[in-house]
């Protein structure tokens, strides 16, 4: 059993055991205990932890399996990293079709949440590219499951948090890019009402698109930040990518807090590189801004933090999210991490999937115990009346409540899911009476 | 282009190595046991740039079969001349000092099987005039201890031996190069406790293709294990002997 924190939020981490598998023809540890694949840790709670248990580890099937550079169909184990397969098919000209804010997860995990990337509008979510995968099961039994194969054991697994059982191999199909190159713009919006034109609007022309907001601003200046677009284009014939740096140590309190943030947060909105009317990024600092400083994660200090993520159906969503955004400024809990964007309308695959119509509002919380968790209660609460829900990938605290309100179809789910699985988030949700 | 022939071919280490040559675009020969691991590294080796990635089954212990093993590879690789060597079990030391024959058993798996192929790899590079024998060893084999010394005496005799080899086909033109491990985080030492001196496959896979492409006789890797063997050396045995390592 170790502490190690092994989820990103690096919150107090419960005591479990990290067995590793070396092959995708390793069975299951032999064990009493419960078990949950385990990927990259990218996930911020404890979706990805199993407090008394197993964690399998899957980073050990990290081999390519098959790539068509015509079809751009791309066939691995499950414990391959996104970057990894960029690494390998971008300059064949192919590049994956739903990529969240890191490289570093692997495509079990980016299943098992389903995860989604700037262009959800337009490419729907990683469920929507997956052509299949195997499944192995805690009876022995490897699965072979597809929309037409095991099809509700498929919708179950996408966005399934690792419940239904160890993904082993998977077929993915990519979208064919000109390079590695990203040309668009950045602009700044003064309100939310502006955000919601500009999305509109850039949705139609512009594979990606988000925004930054400002999250120390108030009154009339509520709502206001940096809107970036951008598609895939040509650009000059360099294979450079940038280096990156890491955060050497653990400093021994959160470097976020109300001064440095404000601070940050004027500096960053009036920065004059704020607003690029042809700009032209390599795919690394555009999609992966915070790749470039390995573990920032850190930089929250030892008592960690936590992410909240919701979506907001459209109707609403204007008002649901400036009142969160009022009472977060208020709070002055907040950090500069804090990213909006609009969802498309195209319906998840997975019977869980967190995507769905609305806009999506994520920003990171220093852990500050208490009034930070009463905060986030009260963003709950907000997003609950708004018949919205929250992302289970970030999460380490919402209710039984809310995660039923959320995911009405959770018992349905639970068939699926296999015996001898089992995580913290889910026992947490599920097991704990409803209040 | 190298023609490279790996033994153990499935060990992590190994892999990882393996990975670096492939991107090198060399040519690779797999040998290991276990048929389904092999056939998954080689398709994955070719997609990371392998000119080629061919398999072979087989048990390390059978020391008669090398022969045929050096043949077939050198048909199918159209020559051979490069080779690594990875195999081994960490033994169990508890139950190899309580049996002479589990003691013979892992000396064969993590010396004899190194030295017949060795040996049988040496005179073909000797006759061809060139070729490069990189084996793994371990710091363990720098000198025994009471918590592991049948693996380490057995990596001992891989180290002696390769010296000698060495040696012996230096001015022949065949470069061998003796490859000494510390901790590695691999299959073999799941049930450790990891800490700082603890490094990746792919650290070390970087440091044993730098060795190959520069000639270099012995690598200790991580560098920082030298110093440390020193130190470990220098102890006088009437000091050694009461420590409990
Ligand atoms: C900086 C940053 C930015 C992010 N941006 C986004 C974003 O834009 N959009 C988004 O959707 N997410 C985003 N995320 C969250 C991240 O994409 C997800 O948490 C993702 O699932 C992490 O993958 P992982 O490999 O680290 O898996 P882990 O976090 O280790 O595990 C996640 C889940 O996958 C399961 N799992 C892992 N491997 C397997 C397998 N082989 N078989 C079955 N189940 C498995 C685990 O049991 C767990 O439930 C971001 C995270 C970070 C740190
Ligand atoms: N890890 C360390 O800390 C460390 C330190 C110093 C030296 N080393 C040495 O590094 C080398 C590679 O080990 P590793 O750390 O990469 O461990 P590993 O992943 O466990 O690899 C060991 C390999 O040896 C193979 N093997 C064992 N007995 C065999 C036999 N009779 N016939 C054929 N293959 C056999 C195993 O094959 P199967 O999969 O078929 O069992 C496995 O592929 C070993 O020589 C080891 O002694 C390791």
């Amino acid at each position: 059993m170790s502490r190690q924190a092994f989820s990103w939020g690096r919150l107090p981490a419960p005591e479990q055991r990290l067995i590793k598998l070396a092959s995708r023809f390793d069975a299951l540890p032999t064990t009493t205990e419960s078990l949950l694949p385990y990927g990259l840790g990218r996930s911020y709670g404890d979706s990805c932890l199993n407090s008394g248990g197993v964690l399998v580890g899957t980073r050990g099937l990290d081999r390519y399996i098959a790539f068509d550079r015509d079809s751009g169909v791309i066939e691995v184990e499950a414990g391959v990293s996104l970057g990894e397969i960029i690494e390998l098919t971008l300059p064949q000209g192919w590049f994956p079709a739903a990529l969240p804010g890191t490289r570093f997860v692997t495509v079990g995990g980016a299943i098992a949440n389903d995860v989604h990337g700037k262009n959800h509008h337009r490419a729907g979510s990683f469920g929507h590219h997956l052509l299949g995968f195997e499944l192995l099961r805690s009876d022995g039994q490897a699965l072979h499951c597809s929309p037409t194969a095991n099809a509700e054991l498929f919708a179950a697994t996408i966005g399934g948090l690792g419940l239904t059982g160890l993904i082993r191999r998977a077929s993915l199909q990519l979208q064919r890019v000109p390079g590695p190159w990203i040309s668009g713009s950045s602009e700044r919006f003064g309100s939310l009402a502006e955000f919601f034109a500009l999305s509109a609007e850039a949705e139609t022309a512009s594979a990606y698109t988000v925004a930054w907001i400002d999250s120390s601003a108030t009154g009339a200046n509520t709502g206001r930040g940096i809107f970036i677009r951008g598609n895939h284009a040509e650009g000059p014939n360099s294979t450079a990518t940038p280096k990156g740096i890491r955060l050497p140590i653990t400093p021994p309190q959160s470097l976020i807090n109300p001064l440095t943030l404000a601070a940050f947060n004027a500096l960053y909105y009036w920065r004059p590189a704020a607003v690029a009317r042809d700009a032209l990024w390599h795919w690394q600092p555009f999609f992966h801004p915070l790749d470039a400083v390995q573990e920032w994660n850190r930089i929250y200090g030892p008592r960690g933090f936590y992410q909240y993520q919701c979506v907001v159906p459209m109707q609403d969503a204007e008002t649901v999210i400036g009142e969160m955004l009022q009472r977060i400024a208020e709070s002055r809990l907040g950090s500069f991490l804090v990213v909006l964007k609009t969802f498309g309308s195209m319906a998840a695959r997975g019977m869980m999937s967190f995507p769905r119509p609305g806009a999506t509002l994520a920003i990171d919380f220093p852990n500050r115990g208490a009034p930070t968790l009463a905060l986030l209660d009260a963003l709950d609460a907000l997003t609950m009346a708004a018949d919205g829900a929250v992302y289970p990938a970030k999460d380490a605290r919402m209710s039984p409540t809310a995660f039923r309100q959320y995911f009405p179809q959770w018992q349905a789910f639970a068939r699926h899911v296999d015996p001898r699985f089992s995580s913290s988030f889910w026992r947490r949700v599920t097991e704990t009476e409803v209040t | 282009m190298r023609r490279i022939l790996i033994m153990g071919a499935t060990s992590a280490i190994a892999e990882a190595t393996a990975r670096e040559f492939a991107a090198l675009g060399d040519a690779l020969f797999l040998v290991g046991r276990n048929p389904d691991r092999l056939t998954a590294i080689a398709d994955d080796l070719r997609l990371r740039g392998a000119a080629q990635a061919e398999t072979w089954v087989m048990d390390a212990r059978e020391l008669n079969a090398y022969p045929a093993l050096l043949d077939e590879a050198t048909q199918r690789l159209g020559g051979l001349d490069t080779a690594l060597i990875a195999h081994g079990t960490l033994t169990d030391q508890i139950a190899a000092q309580a049996s002479s024959e589990m003691m013979l058993a892992e000396f064969q798996t993590n010396a004899l099987s190194h030295m017949v192929l060795c040996t049988e790899l040496g005179n073909r590079f000797e006759a061809q005039g060139h070729g490069c024998i990189a084996v793994i060893s371990s710091v363990a084999g720098d000198r025994g201890r009471q918590s592991n010394y049948v693996y380490g005496s057995a990596k001992a005799a891989v180290t002696a031996f390769t010296s000698g080899l060495r040696q012996r086909l230096h001015p022949k033109g065949v470069h061998v190069l003796t490859i000494k491990p510390g901790f590695v985080d691999t299959p073999m030492t799941a049930a450790f406790k990891k800490g700082p001196l603890w490094a990746t496959p792919a650290t070390v896979a970087k440091a044993i293709v730098k060795a190959v492409q520069r000639g270099k006789p012995v690598l200790y890797t991580p560098w920082f294990w030298w110093p440390i063997m020193q130190i470990i050396k220098n102890v006088p045995e009437a000091i050694f002997r009461k420590l409990k390592l």
